[in-house]
């Protein structure tokens, strides 16, 4: 389908797809089974000047937006969802800068981000925090010209890899979450640690950890906004992103896509390709169309966002939840599609499935995702 | 210092179509890339210059579609881009192509270092690389797989051999082949892909250059191909089985038949 990309933007989702085919492709298995962080795939996304299409010019930044982040996003994880979320979670990460940080933030860390020198990350999540993100127990208090954080931040995405985390603390916790506050803090920082790399179903090319503060002393000058605004700021930060949790989720609907209708035009049984039975077939329509809506609606929504839209809580939430539904069912029909060789891990397919369910539960399970979009309709409706 | 890199378009394909009548290859309707020998060129070109300054230009000559080889090479990392085209080159041999590229190097500022991939994939002759420094009347090293020193004066590498390395010194300036073991090229970068897409190239024709007009294109070209053609596969040999002693008899007396 012809999504009217300008040539700027085609230019940047071929050369993502170049370096998805001929640079992630051939290593998403090896990555899979060492559950290593694949640093030399970063260092070619960041020569390839990728890491900062979505980032204002004026701090080295291609100057494009969301639209350009999820085709990136998208053609990454269509080679390997895990590999491709180094890059994601790294716009996860400098969303918060972009959209709430300082100039005198924005000249400091953005430019190292664009380049890809530095990866960034997101730190919100805790053990008791998850969808009630409201009732995290991590504090900054402030100390003079500084913070001090304490406290455990869970299942972080780079976490141990990234150089520059943006953490949502409480300054003020008997505000509950109007007293969240958003801080910067770079690796290496004294009081900063992280914890076990987490061992995943999927995904595994992509670090997780904890990321432990304990008396962790934070510039003042790292407050992103103001004290009080931390929700704010990660409530923006994920209706910003969740475009590009649905186009990693088309991607990988894609990439399994790709390799079952491959399989099915040259696996014969019964005397003829797999593909030329109805059975199959229907299958495979679903599974194209399926996808098709997906990146509409991605694409759809990340042009909202680049248009400065005020409010994409609802599409965002419409966007993640579809395409992530998408790309789980796709990713399971295409393990069936290609039967017993599907379920083996020599071939690509079961790794798609094991990455699409992923993208069901994080930034937001689909089940808070329908919470947002429903709150938003009938917030709408009573405005009527 | 200043590096020449010699590129060729190529079809994308190692399958490629020959016109029966003309001998010569069908270009239309296949995808069109750089050689990728030549991406190796390209690369340890740039490498070089980022070692030791400089400007990196890429040379071809084509039809006028060219331009977009060349226009990938900037997204690669080259500086400038030379399109040599004219109906006039049409239907160069290897001798005529590398006399024609050698003209047009000649017409560029001093250069101190001209690389081209060891051969072409859709002639697979490598000579056009020994050819120009032919030409140029410079030295030449061929399948150059490392560069190990290079200052403005001289450079010593190491050239491939069938049984391992030769290490050669050599003044500059010169040229040389690479091969595939030289480097692992690099992705393009939208910076570099950005520029290329604004930059202008250099274009040039038979009238620009200082050649000899009866050594250009079809006219110049001492090489003729009479036919292509594949060759018939060889037929499965007569197998002969029994007990050895009988077997052994019975392979004389039919070589003996076949007058060896």
């Amino acid at each position: 389908m012809d999504y009217l990309l300008t040539e700027s933007q085609i230019m940047i989702r071929d050369l993502a797809r170049k370096i998805a085919v001929e640079k992630i492709k051939p290593v998403a298995a090896q990555y899979d089974e060492s559950e290593e962080f694949a640093w030399p795939v970063m260092k070619i996304l960041a020569e390839s000047d990728l890491f900062g299409i979505y980032l204002p010019e004026a701090y080295g930044g291609m100057g494009g937006g969301i639209l350009e982040m999820c085709l990136v996003t998208e053609e990454l994880s269509r080679a390997c969802g895990g590999i491709a979320l180094g890059y994601a979670g790294t716009g996860l990460g400098t969303l918060p800068i972009l959209l709430h940080g300082s100039e005198e933030q924005k000249k400091k860390y953005l430019p190292d981000i664009a380049s890809g020198k530095k990866l960034a990350a997101f730190c919100i999540t805790e053990a008791e925090a998850g969808s009630d993100a409201g009732s995290i127990k991590t504090t900054a208090r402030k100390e003079g010209d500084k913070y001090i954080l304490n406290g455990t931040k869970q299942w972080i995405t780079n976490a141990g890899e990234a150089e520059i985390y943006t953490v949502i603390a409480l300054t003020d916790k008997a505000k509950g979450v109007r007293g969240a506050s958003a801080f910067i803090v770079e690796k290496g920082t004294k009081g900063m640690e992280f914890g076990k790399k987490e061992k995943k179903m999927g995904i595994r090319a992509s670090a997780t950890r904890e990321v432990i503060f304990t008396d962790c002393e934070v510039p003042a000058a790292n407050l992103i906004s103001r004290e009080g605004m931390g929700f704010i700021v990660a409530m923006k930060t994920l209706d910003t992103s969740r475009p590009g949790v649905a186009a990693q989720a088309v991607g990988i609907a894609q990439g399994a896509l790709d390799c079952a209708l491959d399989y099915s035009r040259t696996r014969v049984q019964f005397g003829a390709p797999i593909s030329s039975f109805q059975a199959v077939q229907h299958m495979l329509a679903d599974m194209g169309t399926q996808i098709e809506a997906a990146r509409a609606l991605a694409y759809s929504v990340a042009r909202m966002v680049d248009s400065g839209a005020k409010s994409v809580s609802k599409e965002s939430a419409m966007a993640k939840l579809f395409a992530s539904d998408v790309a789980m069912k796709v990713a399971v029909d295409a393990v069936q599609i290609m039967g017993g060789y599907g379920y083996m891990r020599d071939y690509p397919v079961e790794k798609f499935m094991r990455d699409a369910k992923i993208t069901q539960i994080y930034e937001g399970t689909n089940q808070i995702q329908r919470n947002v979009i429903a709150a938003n309709m009938i917030k709408e409706a009573l405005k009527k | 210092m200043n590096i020449i890199v010699c590129i060729k378009q190529v079809p994308n394909t190692t399958d490629v179509r020959i016109d029966p009548v003309t001998n010569t290859l069908i270009r239309d309707g296949v995808e069109s890339v750089i050689n990728p020998f030549d991406a190796y060129a390209i690369e340890e070109a740039v490498r070089i210059r980022e070692r030791c300054g400089g400007k990196v230009t890429a040379v071809t000559m084509g039809p006028p579609q060219a331009e977009t080889a060349l226009k990938e090479a900037i997204g690669l990392g080259c500086d400038e881009g030379v399109l040599v085209s004219d109906r006039k080159f049409a239907g160069s041999d290897t001798w005529a192509t590398s006399y024609t590229l050698a003209c047009a190097i000649q017409k560029l500022d001093a250069y101190d270092l001209v690389l081209c991939g060891k051969q072409a994939s859709d002639g697979d002759t490598a000579q056009v690389g020994p050819g120009i420094s032919t030409h140029l009347d410079i030295p030449q090293v061929t399948y150059v797989k490392k560069i190990v020193e290079i200052n403005d004066k001289s450079a010593r590498v190491e050239r491939m051999t069938e049984e391992g390395y030769d290490v050669v010194e050599v003044p500059l300036p010169c040229l040389f082949t690479v091969v595939k073991e030289i480097n692992t090229p690099r992705m393009p970068s939208l910076k570099g892909m950005m520029r290329a897409k604004s930059a202008k190239l250099v274009k040039w024709t038979a009238a620009d250059l200082d050649a000899d007009p009866a050594a250009l294109g079809l006219d110049g070209s001492p090489t003729r191909v009479v036919k292509i053609f594949t060759p018939e596969p060889r037929k499965g040999g007569e197998m002969i089985s029994g007990a050895t002693g009988e077997v052994a008899r019975e392979l004389v007396e039919l070589l003996k038949g076949e007058v060896v």
